[in-house]
């Protein structure tokens, strides 16, 4: 355990959006879509972020690329903070982090080849002399980064809209790896894809995983493509952290009522589990991110509020100091 | 065999030409609907899961034909019907909810105007009682505050409450079936949980036949009695919803039930994975759609599609695997 470095910390990332109203328009409030998320993310493990819609999970991967600026808090890459860095800087810390996004369809420029595109982070950091690679030698790489994703090097000159939903995934996932990184944050990769070609990405992931020693931030909303993928499991609601452990500890022994109502919601293919399950139903909607509550987030929807949770904040704590961290009453006092 | 079948669809194929040649999108469907029971109709995107029961209702637009076949409602065959005669039997007989609410709900009108619109029109009531049936269907789905919240306007409500909305307004005629396209596909697992909940309990209450269509295979084990499983246009499988989890038959089925990942079952093994890519429908030959995908594919595979090998009552499946022998 000891032994494990640590790739990235986040320390109490905030990312709140301006509201702008009236006539002037002027700032009349405030989106907190992350507010103060904390983890560390260890070499070589996979940690999932799971969750739903609203609640923060791809903001928190954004803030970290920087594709947002956070508004508060620090993102600790390799050892160097670079929440709010710009320019050469910047660059140098994303050599190392890159990103897949949910929509292959959106994600890839439709008037570039395969070929281009996954030349195009190595073409960037090549014409700012970061990257000693010659023409020919990018040309040879992205060659052998479609082999390696599975698509014939014969493609390179095909554009997005001749490759179906689960290719384009897979130029996603060659653009990613082409700068070697050492993160790759994956923003719901197989949300979009069919269930049998959601299969071929996770195992594929899983392979090039082993292959590189990648470190993965996994995002997505479907918990059981997290339980397979994650060794870690990160459950966010209106954006905050509400528990984080070991994926087979959290999945077996979940702590928040939160995660227990979003595990039993989860349908199950195999209609004898599913008639002798106990579902618990949560009453109402994920409420908006809109303003900051005086207590738990969760107060609203949870089966099992007590009065103490209404106007105290509880704070992310493992109830005997293990990896097992939650944000509940019902186990910690703080 | 007929246990109060209302719906009884056979032989469908709905054709679209286009400039790259004729997209079978449904081919050959055959399957009926019995009274009061939840039948699941799986299959990935362009399976022709939509496009047959929007045939089912003659909602297909040019270039989409319906080439042939029947669907025969309580014995009278609806797609002979004329679009007056349709529009009958639409929100009346057979109502749809869609994926998306948004997008099926107009915007610019009330949930009352929409509500009272199709009521009036098939209940034969007056607007004050057509108002008064709106509150009380939207009181029976659960949206609080009904008689205040049917003067509402579609944004006012959020994604989950919209589809409660949706559910209300199209069992709002009693109708006899109703079609579930991707109902909860949109929504965040916490809600879908409570949308599944409500189509199974109304289902079990008002007696009305479901015809959910959806990719997941979990909803379809929580809520079916019976699963048809569609590839490339085509029903590949049929049976109980038992039948179907436990022993599937198809390779297509099999391979499908073991590329998902499960929450009761961890593990970090590799998962099942088909290889390939599902096929373009264009213009496919008259082989099993499935060949060039599958592990168990032979010789005969390439050149013939197979015919239906019946397992029982319930049971139907089309593969050469089965037909061996016989």
């Amino acid at each position: 355990m000891a032994e494990k470095n640590v790739l990235l910390e986040v320390k109490n990332l905030q990312m709140h959006f301006p509201i702008y109203g009236g006539i002037i328009k002027k700032q009349v409030g405030s989106i907190y879509a992350v507010d103060g998320v904390s983890f560390k993310l260890y070499e070589g493990e996979t940690l999932g972020l799971v969750g739903e819609s609203g609640c923060g999970k791809s903001t928190t991967a954004r803030a970290i690329a920087q594709l947002h600026t956070p508004t508060g808090g620090e993102v600790i890459f390799q050892g160097k903070n670079i929440a709010g860095k710009k320019g050469h800087e910047l660059l140098k810390a994303r050599m190392d982090m890159q990103m897949i996004f949910q929509d292959p369809y959106a994600s890839l420029n439709p008037r570039m080849t395969s070929g281009s595109i996954i030349a195009e982070p190595m073409n960037i950091y090549r014409q700012r002399r970061m990257l000693d690679l010659s023409r020919g030698e990018i040309t040879e790489r992205v060659e052998q980064l479609m082999e390696k994703v599975g698509l014939s090097r014969y493609f390179r000159n095909r554009y997005p809209h001749e490759f179906s939903g689960g290719q384009r995934q897979r130029i996603g996932v060659a653009r990613a790896l082409a700068l070697n990184p050492r993160l790759i944050l994956a923003d719901e990769p197989v949300s979009a894809l069919d269930v049998s070609i959601q299969s071929q990405i996770l195992n594929l992931l899983n392979d090039l995983q082993k292959e590189f020693g990648l470190t993965y931030l996994f995002i997505a909303h479907d918990l059981a493509v997290i339980e397979h993928i994650s060794d870690r499991v990160a459950v966010m609601y209106l954006g905050k952290i509400v528990e984080i452990a070991e994926s087979k500890e959290l999945y077996k022994h979940p702590l928040h009522p939160y995660t227990e109502a979003l595990l039993s919601a989860v349908p199950i293919p195999d209609p004898e589990v599913e008639k002798n399950r106990k579902r618990i139903i949560l009453t109402g909607d994920v409420p908006s991110p809109d303003r900051r509550r005086p207590g738990c987030s969760f107060y609203d929807r949870c089966p099992k509020k007590m009065d103490k949770c209404k106007n105290a904040i509880p704070i992310l704590k493992s109830p005997d100091s293990g990896e097992h961290q939650v944000a509940c009453f019902l186990h910690n006092n703080e | 065999m007929s246990k109060d079948v209302i719906l009884r669809v056979d032989n469908l194929r709905t054709y679209f030409n286009t400039d790259d040649g004729v997209v079978k999108a449904v081919d050959g469907v055959s399957y009926d609907l019995r009274k009061g029971e939840t039948l699941g109709l799986v299959g990935e995107s362009g399976s022709g899961k939509s496009v047959t029961n929007l045939s089912v209702m003659q909602l297909i637009s040019s270039p989409g034909k319906i080439m042939s076949g029947t669907a025969e409602l309580d014995g009278v065959d609806i797609l002979k019907y004329s679009d007056e005669q349709m529009r009958k039997i639409r929100g009346n007989r057979i109502s749809m909810i869609f994926q998306d609410p948004m997008t099926s709900l107009n915007p610019f009108l009330r949930i009352s105007t929409q509500m009272v619109e199709t009521i009036m029109l098939h209940k034969k009531l007056d607007k004050k009682a057509a108002l008064a049936r709106s509150i009380e269907m939207l009181d029976l789905v659960g949206i609080p505050n009904p008689s205040a919240r049917v003067n509402d306007y579609p944004h006012q409500f959020s994604g989950g409450m919209r589809q409660r909305v949706m559910i209300a307004m199209a069992l709002s005629c009693d109708p006899e079936i109703l079609i579930a396209d991707e109902p909860t596909s949109a929504l965040d697992v916490t809600i879908q949980a409570q949308i599944l909940e409500l189509i199974q309990e109304l289902n079990q209450r008002l007696g009305t036949a479901v015809m959910m269509i959806t990719h997941d295979l979990g909803v379809v084990a929580g809520m079916c009695d019976r699963v048809c499983v569609m590839y490339a246009g085509k029903m590949v499988e049929k049976g109980t919803n038992t039948e179907i989890f436990k022993d599937p038959k198809h390779p297509y089925t099999q391979g499908l039930i073991n590329s998902v990942p499960r929450l009761d079952r961890p593990s970090k093994e590799r998962l099942f994975s088909i290889k390939g890519q599902p096929p373009n429908v264009i213009d496919l030959p008259e082989c099993c759609p499935f060949y060039p995908r599958c592990e168990k594919a032979m010789d005969i595979c390439k050149s013939k599609y197979p015919p239906v090998t019946a397992f029982g009552e319930e049971r139907e499946v089309r593969c050469w695997l089965y037909e061996e022998g016989k």
